[in-house]
């Protein structure tokens, strides 16, 4: 799994040829650049997991077979899964200053 | 080491290199004069004599994206082609090159449309010469064939694609004896690929290609130009090692009666061959008369250049391809900059031939060696650049 890089290298040290191990991406968080955020009703959902089969970014997170909730560091804010949830217990949101998904999303950060 | 000789084309050779090679994969699209390399070498395959997966792909952009595939997923990938060719492949030369892989193609040159010309320049090659390819030129039916055997090892140590060019129909089609190593020899020599990083490998997956912005671009270009400063030390040993075991010497260059000569010509591929007959009749009139006869385009030997023309007085560069530029031609332009800092300059001037397939023989290089003559004498240049044997 790719280590988060502290410092920029220089050529001598970095990888040959922009090969990049699997799984750097995780360390990639580009969930920050979001106009819309999902926000998940835990009452209406049913756990279809339709939303995690759509998510493009793997961002529907589950757990024993359940959603637990939406993964922020990663999500873009593009809509599929409110568009695709068929009981509506996902519904968009804009991005506003104080926000309090953006609140949520720095406790991710956090963690 | 073997005495069979042979009446083989360069085409002929090529296909039995690769033959001996025995690549992984090859994916080839025909194109004159390079398509008896692919033709022979697909009724080798028919004929069970290699194990190479052909892929007959529906263009060079394909054949060049197919062998970059293979050669990312771990195998020893070659291709072949010319001009045109070459030209549909362009965006993917680069790539080949900057995922460092260790492509192997042989390359016939023929000019460049329009108008349309199947005959021999170098105008298709000299355009490629900066996409990060080593570049190594044959003289000769029997280089060509030596060229394409060391190139695998060349390429498999620097990690850069390899083209050896041979001219188009001059050497392509035109019957040489050859000597080619016994097949034992050539598979020891080459050795088996074990490539350190390869898509097959699953218990070590990576990316490919990824995007790589204003923060990193950078730093991996400069690691390409450093592998191209590399592969020079690379070159020498590998031809070393081939001279050590079958007797026959491959350096950036040739030097030809350079070392004491007065004036020289620098002359890339088979017109290196004539050249060496006028040099021969030249020495015998006791004119110091030399031809630097230049394997390795890319990397660019200049230092080595500059140490062995610095005592010529008067240097022709014999260019078969135009920058057009409105100064002069490619390999000219690399020779004089080679010189610069030399406290003493040779004087140097450019002649333009054989664009097309337009023939070059004794008379017309013996006219050179004149116009050397009178330049050493008089001190003066009348005409930098020269356009041989075009009618005014």
């Amino acid at each position: 799994m790719g280590e988060k890089i502290k410092k920029k290298l220089g050529w001598k040290e970095l990888p040959l040829a922009d090969f990049l191990e699997a799984g750097s991406s995780l360390n990639f968080e580009t969930g920050d650049w979001r106009s819309q955020q999902p926000v998940w009703d835990e009452k209406k959902c049913k756990h279809c997991l339709f939303c995690w089969i759509y998510c493009p970014d793997s961002s529907i997170m589950v757990k024993d077979k359940k959603m637990t909730g939406i993964d922020y560091r990663y999500c873009k804010g593009c809509g599929i899964c409110a568009a695709e949830c068929p009981f509506k217990a996902i519904e968009m949101r804009r991005v506003g200053r104080g926000d309090l998904i953006a609140k949520q999303n720095k406790e991710e950060r956090k963690r | 080491m073997s005495e069979k000789r042979m009446a083989k084309t360069a085409n002929e050779a090529i296909a039995e290199a690769m033959r001996q090679i025995n690549p992984d994969v090859v994916a080839a699209y025909p194109i004159t004069p390079a398509t008896e390399i692919v033709q022979i070498f697909s009724q080798f395959v028919a004929d069970g004599k290699v194990t190479t997966e052909f892929v007959p792909v529906e263009s060079e952009h394909s054949a060049m994206s197919a062998v970059v595939g293979a050669s990312l997923a771990g195998a020893r990938a070659m291709t072949a082609t010319s001009s045109q060719g070459l030209a549909l492949m362009w965006e993917i030369l680069y790539i080949a090159s900057a995922l460092r892989l260790p492509v192997i193609m042989p390359m016939v040159n023929r000019a460049l449309s329009a108008p349309i010309n199947i005959h021999c320049d170098h105008s298709d090659s000299m355009g490629a010469r900066d996409s990060g390819w080593i570049q190594l030129y044959s003289e000769s039916v029997q280089e060509t064939y030596d060229n394409v055997i060391q190139a695998v090892r060349i390429a498999e140590r620097s990690l850069l694609p390899v083209m050896v060019t041979t001219d188009g129909f001059i050497l392509s089609h035109c019957l040489e004896l050859l000597t080619p190593l016994l097949d034992k020899e050539a598979k020891d020599f080459i050795g088996e690929y074990r490539p350190k990083n390869f898509l097959l490998d699953t218990e070590h997956p990576f990316t490919v290609g990824a995007l790589d912005l204003q923060d990193y671009y950078f730093e991996h270009k400069r690691q390409e130009a450093e592998a191209m400063i590399e592969s020079k030390k690379i070159i020498l040993k590998i031809g070393e090692e081939f001279e050590r075991k079958f007797g026959r010497r491959y350096e950036f260059f040739e030097d030809y009666k350079v070392i004491d000569s007065e004036v020289a010509t620098v002359v890339i591929g088979s017109a290196a061959g004539t050249t060496k007959v006028v040099v021969d009749q030249l020495r015998e009139e006791k004119i110091k008369a030399g031809l630097l006869k230049l394997r390795v385009f890319r990397p660019f030997p200049a230092e080595e250049l500059k140490e062995l023309l610095k005592n010529v007085k008067v240097i022709a560069v014999l260019d078969r391809a135009d920058s057009l530029n409105a100064v002069s031609g490619p390999l000219f332009s690399e020779i004089r900059n080679a010189l610069y800092d030399l406290e003493e300059r040779p004087k140097i001037v450019n002649y333009i031939y054989g664009l097309g397939g337009r023939d070059i023989g004794l008379k017309e290089i013996h006219s050179i060696y004149e116009d050397l003559e009178e330049i050493n004498r008089t001190g003066k240049i009348k005409s930098l650049l020269t356009y041989l044997g075009v009618r005014e």
